[in-house]
């Protein structure tokens, strides 16, 4: 399978609780192993040692980051194969950002900014007595 | 080469008047009308059988778009939407926001995105919530006014997450463009770019664009996507260990708090009291929800001057 995010991590456990070992790029490929709610365990790159992603992460597809003419096509009418950095990219972003000057993406780019570490999630999910999976019996 | 043009043109027509169908409805349409054009003598069968393959490899559907795709898509609908309201920028509640977000989007049955999930509070008393796909998420204070307890702001941000989820927004976009853009796409090959090219996709990003925020600031899904939306936001506020009951009890708030008539929720969703009954419908009648002391202090403490 192909990592299908900007950054892929592979965790130790399946569970975003677990230690990130490793973090892969887009487009990558892992080999998988086996399953488990939603979670794959992955050989990342140069037989890397395995680990779990969310399957989230990861397409069925290969995701062909430097496309030829014949990839191309073959992205067009199959839906084994798809183009990164192709489509609606940076390029076209920067056109319509061209074409519609009055609209401002600052807040956008603070926004992506606002992110949360992994255990600042788990004090949360302490200090606010949750219980994952406690929730109504599911 | 007149008599060529003259055949093309009815055929081509006909593909793009077809355009805006469904995928399967499209396929059979372009096989009926090309079998048409044959027996008018409009094409010759081995025109017609072009056609019908060429249609065949660009009928694209919303599954299509990568996901890629899809944070481009989704970061220029925020744009216009925090162009249109105005951003709340406080840190401490935006800090508050995004760790219960956050937590949320990770018991998600999609908690990752290609550029991840993030949420921002709009400074307007209108009753509003956006989720731009992708999942950049967007919750007004008027919205968050009607939120008492943490775990009714947690099911206003499920229920978002949920429409990021199930992509929503992406399945707003008209298929006639994404057939159009994918399809260039694929004519192109390696090269960059040509001018023309790039002005011919932008087009088809900023309608794209535009059906997606058309359809989240003015029209509203359809009830079944809300319907959905609440099931979903339902699961990931119990997968968190949050009482769903907090839905309720918001909707409740909200209820009270909504102006008839009004350019928010009033308009874009189903009464508050029908979300009631159908989320009651599935999951039995929601008990009273109680207060979590601890929860209870850092909601004070992130949303209290809201």
């Amino acid at each position: 399978m192909s990592v299908q995010v900007k950054q892929g991590q592979v965790r130790a456990s399946p569970s975003f609780l677990g230690k990130v070992v490793v973090t892969l790029d887009y487009g990558d490929r892992v080999e998988t192993l086996e399953e488990k709610d939603g979670w794959i365990r992955v050989v990342p790159p140069a037989k890397k040692a395995p680990g779990w992603m969310h399957s989230s992460a990861l397409s069925e597809k290969r995701i062909v980051l430097k496309a030829g003419k014949k990839e191309a096509e073959l992205a067009a009418s199959s839906g084994e194969l798809a183009l990164a950095g192709k489509g609606f990219n940076a390029d076209v972003e920067a056109e319509f950002k061209a074409r519609n000057k009055g609209i401002n993406f600052a807040w956008i780019d603070r926004m992506q900014d606002m992110t949360v570490p992994p255990d600042e999630v788990q004090a949360f999910l302490r200090e606010g007595d949750l219980t994952p999976g406690k929730g109504d019996g599911q | 080469m007149t008599l060529l043009r003259r055949n093309a043109v009815p055929a081509f027509l006909l593909l793009s008047v077809l355009a805006g169908a469904g995928c399967a409805t499209l396929d059979d349409a372009t096989k009926l009308g090309a079998s048409l054009g044959v027996s008018k003598g409009v094409v010759t069968q081995e025109q017609a059988t072009s056609i019908t393959k060429v249609t065949k490899a660009v009928a694209k559907t919303f599954e299509d778009i990568t996901p890629e795709q899809e944070y481009y898509i989704g970061r220029t609908v925020g744009a216009v939407i925090v162009n249109r309201y105005k951003p709340y920028p406080d840190p401490g509640a935006n800090g508050y926001l995004n760790l219960v977000g956050q937590t949320l989007a990770q018991a998600s049955d999609r908690p990752e995105t290609f550029g991840g999930y993030h949420f921002l509070i709009l400074d307007s008393p209108e009753i509003n919530a956006f989720a731009a796909p992708g999942g950049l998420i967007f919750v007004s204070r008027g919205m968050l006014r009607c939120c008492t307890t943490e775990d009714a702001v947690a099911a206003v941000l499920a229920h978002e997450i949920a429409h990021v989820q199930l992509r929503h927004g992406l399945q707003a976009i008209d298929s006639s463009r994404l057939t159009h853009a994918l399809t260039t796409l694929g004519a192109e090959g390696a090269k960059s770019y040509g001018d023309k090219r790039l002005a011919d996709l932008t087009k088809d990003f900023e309608g794209s664009v535009r059906d997606v925020t058309s359809t989240l600031i003015n029209n509203g899904y359809s009830r079944s996507f809300e319907r959905e939306a609440d099931a979903a936001a339902v699961t990931i506020l119990a997968r968190v260990g949050y009482d769903p009951a907090g839905l309720v009890a918001m909707l409740g708030e909200m209820e009270k708090n909504l102006k008839p008539g009004g350019p928010d929720f009033a308009k874009t969703h189903p009464s508050p009291k029908s979300r009631v009954e159908e989320i009651e419908r599935r999951a039995g009648a929601a008990k009273t929800l109680a207060v979590v002391p601890s929860r209870q202090a850092r909601f004070q403490a992130g949303l209290g001057k809201l």
